[in-house]
């Protein structure tokens, strides 16, 4: 397969920094594909994706009334992160994710960034992921999130920005483990000339980081994973990862909490649960405590917790530090608890909430994205370069109608890499995800999941929206 | 371990082993019409009378033709004892259960289910090639099942499952035959028992006990012959060792309702003879003990398995499920 052809489009490849001119890292894959004709890289592509379907490994598509289950659609090209690079994001999700911990930590206790006015008080404790029973909560070791998974993007100037920081349930980490096994198997060779950085430690990482939080006193931890249920479009994570770390996976009905104390109805009665990596939103946690209809959650839960009986991971009330219009304040936060200017800029945000950032929002709405503050998966969106004046017109009336809840941000050029389509290879935008781990020290995964858009032009890359996925290859110092 | 998870092990082993039930039952019949085409009514209609489907059949299709049968009882997703609802049922078990049973299991699993859909979708060339496969699919699974995971507690329910389904399956098989066996009709029809044993597998295996076929052996072979995987005693002898050891209770000691109920039946089973049972009636001898291994289920399911969700709450959990980000 030649690259010849192959047009960059104006935008970052992550492959080639000029037409046939491969980036340093990339030159062995390219060479590789060079010999490959087309047709047996689309062997390969079906070979990989049939071995996904045997699998299983597969997310459920909802309103279909047979439950249909469809494999995640990844293209075999993979993602390549050059070491110098890599180190940067490195220092910089570990650097954010220090500053974040300790803004959640002290909007629900002392408050002090409130008080000396660096974050607008208004906007903190008016949003709605800002959760009133939470305030005062004192986590194992000052740890609430213990589980990241920073969404990057890289725009055409070739730097990476931070878009969105998923603090409560980040999704995805299972597709980076698979992928690579797949990958393994389809370029052998290649992967094991570019020295790229093995992600398979992840399980036993977090199992780690989940027994260090255990209530004290406790020496050998229970520790469970608590899934939504079979229902859940991430379903085949949760039962992936309990797997990999031999740990139960318990729905909300299997647990019960006697006299302060959480456990889980077994063949031989009651049992002990001491952590609880928890995969459902906060908001279903506990019926006595946040939605009285949650059928997922444990009644008397939270009462546990706060006793300090069982811990929790990522611990709740999360949700403020991901929201989308705290998420401009990020920087600030970073600089106020840690004297350090941000390593990973963010991309830059208008908020609606404030008046002359609205004027300006509205009157350009056409280039830019408007986003709602509390949604995800690319839902409540208006991509204004790409929507129609009636969507305009729509958004400008939400956006009037309720300002606190929207952002606005530049349209981004998203960087490509090469996928194949059909038996040609044409750039696709991609992001990245990578996946941090903290507790007692900030643990990041070298690798992550790499979201393609598979629809020409299309720069949304999540799975409900026709995205797909790729491997990503961080190479070795 | 989960009751939940135990509940999920048992059925999914009960619904893979009821699948090859089925397959081995079409197949045999399949082969059996090819000789004798002119019984070919009566013997699909016992048939589907085997699967204990005669009912909802009926009202589906009337007349038992060949074609019919072999929908219904393949393909038919509406139908809660197909093959394809079998497997549906023992994938949506291992799913949710997918962390404690090997990835080895769940994959082949997975290949059998997608396979058997994959044939709903196209004409059915070669049916004893299909049913064979859906047989060997089984087979792989029990086998991998006893090499890769560990015989504990959860391995222990899954044979339990299997082992109720198989003993069950063995009565059923009989009961199409019993009244072949009255007085009345003496001199009977040897490609018939053939037939009957090569259901359960047992042809072979039979032939070296006993050699020549005759009706009140083969009733002794798939009830009461020790050694036989496919006969009730057996069965029910491995079952109790089973139920013994997810228990924690010593042979001979029982410490919930469901050992009683399991050990009175294996009891009965131990010391029965074959003369004493074929006095009794056959029919009326399996319908009794189809009474009493229901029971057994029922015992087991309030000893060990969750409460279930009450229904009217499953769609509104279903739904709080999907919306989890």
């Amino acid at each position: 397969m030649a690259f010849e052809q192959y047009d960059t489009g104006g935008y970052y490849d992550e492959m080639f920094a000029a037409p046939a001119a491969p980036r340093p890292g990339c030159a062995l894959l390219a060479e590789r594909l060079g010999t490959l004709g087309p047709d047996e890289l689309a062997r390969r592509q079906l070979a990989s994706e049939r071995a996904l379907l045997d699998l299983g490994i597969t997310f459920n598509v909802y309103g279909d009334a047979h439950g249909a289950e469809k494999i995640f659609p990844f293209d075999v090209i993979p993602r390549i992160v050059e070491a110098a690079e890599w180190a940067t994001i490195e220092r910089g999700l570990k650097q954010r994710i220090r500053a974040l911990n300790l803004f959640i930590d002290d909007v629900y206790n002392a408050g002090r960034i409130l008080n000396d006015r660096v974050v607008p008080r208004e906007l903190v404790l008016g949003a709605a992921s800002y959760l009133t029973p939470c305030a005062g909560l004192q986590p194992p070791r000052g740890v609430w999130c213990h589980i990241v998974g920073t969404d990057l993007v890289r725009d055409r100037d070739g730097r990476f920005y931070v878009l969105e920081d998923n603090l409560r349930c980040p999704s995805g980490v299972s597709y980076v483990l698979e992928n690579r096994k797949i990958m393994k198997r389809t370029f052998p060779k290649v992967f094991e000339a570019s020295r790229v950085h093995a992600v398979d430690e992840y399980p036993s990482r977090l199992l780690e980081t989940l027994r260090r939080i255990a209530p004290r006193g406790v020496k050998e931890p229970n520790v469970v994973l608590l899934t939504p249920g079979i229902h859940n479009s991430a379903y085949f994570e949760h039962s992936f990862l309990a797997q990999q770390m031999g740990i139960e996976l318990v729905e909300g009905c299997d647990l019960q909490v006697r006299g302060g104390f959480v456990g889980m109805r077994t063949t031989k009665g009651w049992l002990r649960v001491d952590v609880i990596y928890r995969r459902i939103d906060d908001t279903f946690l506990d019926p006595l405590e946040f939605r009285p209809d949650s059928t997922l959650g444990v009644p008397g839960l939270m009462d546990a917790y706060r006793r300090g009986n069982v811990a929790l991971a990522n611990a709740p009330g999360n949700g403020i530090a991901d929201d989308k219009v705290i998420y401009a304040y990020v920087p600030q936060i970073i600089s106020y608890y840690l004297g350090e200017d941000p390593i990973l800029p963010n991309v830059e945000t208008y908020i609606c909430a404030d008046d002359q950032q609205r004027e300006h929002v509205l009157a350009n709405l056409e280039h830019l994205v408007v986003k709602a503050a509390n949604e995800s998966g690319g839902y409540g969106m208006l991509v204004g370069p790409h929507a129609t004046p009636d969507e305009h017109a729509r958004f400008r009336d939400l956006v009037r109608a309720n300002p606190r809840n929207y952002i606005a941000q530049p349209m981004l050029g998203l960087s490509r890499v090469p996928t194949l389509v059909g038996d040609q290879l044409e750039g696709r935008h991609v992001d990245l995800r990578p996946y941090v781990l903290s507790s007692d020290d900030v643990y990041v995964l070298p690798g992550g999941l790499t979201r393609v858009a598979l629809k020409k032009g299309s720069c949304v890359v999540n799975s409900s929206q026709g995205g797909g996925s790729k491997d990503t290859w961080v190479l070795r110092a | 371990m989960l009751s939940r998870v135990a509940d999920a092990v048992f059925w999914m082993s009960r619904y893979i082993e009821r699948a090859e039930s089925v397959a081995r039952f079409v197949d045999v019949s399949l082969q059996l019409s090819l000789d004798r085409p002119e019984a070919d009514a009566a013997q699909w209609s016992a048939l589907v009378a085997a699967a204990g489907d005669d009912e909802a059949f009926r009202a589906l299709h009337g007349e038992a033709t060949r074609e019919a049968v072999l929908a219904f009882l393949t393909f038919d997703a509406a139908h809660p004892s197909s093959i394809v609802s079998c497997l549906r049922h023992a994938r949506e078990n291992a799913r949710s259960v997918r962390e404690i049973i090997s990835s080895e299991m769940w994959e082949e699993l997975n290949k059998s289910y997608l396979m058997v859909g994959d044939a709903a979708r196209a004409p059915m060339d070669e049916p004893h090639a299909f049913y064979a496969s859906v047989k060997r699919a089984s087979a792989t699974f029990v086998g991998l099942m006893h090499i890769t995971m560990t015989h504990g507690e959860a391995w222990h329910f899954g044979r339990l499952g299997r082992l109720l389904e198989r003993a069950d399956t063995a009565t059923r098989i009989l009961d199409v035959k019993s009244f072949l066996l009255t007085p009345a009709t003496a001199t009977q029809d040897e490609s018939q028992w053939a037939a009957l044993l090569r259901s359960a597998s047992a042809l072979e295996m039979y032939r070296k006990r006993h050699g020549a076929i005759e009706p009140s052996r083969v009733v002794d072979f798939l009830m009461l012959e020790r050694e036989f995987p496919r006969s009730v005693l057996h069965c029910l002898g491995k079952s109790v060792q089973s139920l013994h050891a997810i228990a924690g209770t010593p042979f001979g000691a029982s410490s919930s309702e469901a050992e009683r109920a399991l050990g009175r039946l294996h009891a009965q089973f131990e010391y029965e003879r074959t003369s004493d049972l074929l006095a009794y009636g056959l029919h009326a001898y399996i319908d009794d003990f189809q009474q009493k291994l229901n029971a057994v289920g029922v015992a087991i399911g309030d000893t060990f398995f969750a409460p279930a969700i009450a229904a009217d709450v499953q769609p509104l959990a279903e739904q709080q499920q999907q919306q989890q980000q």
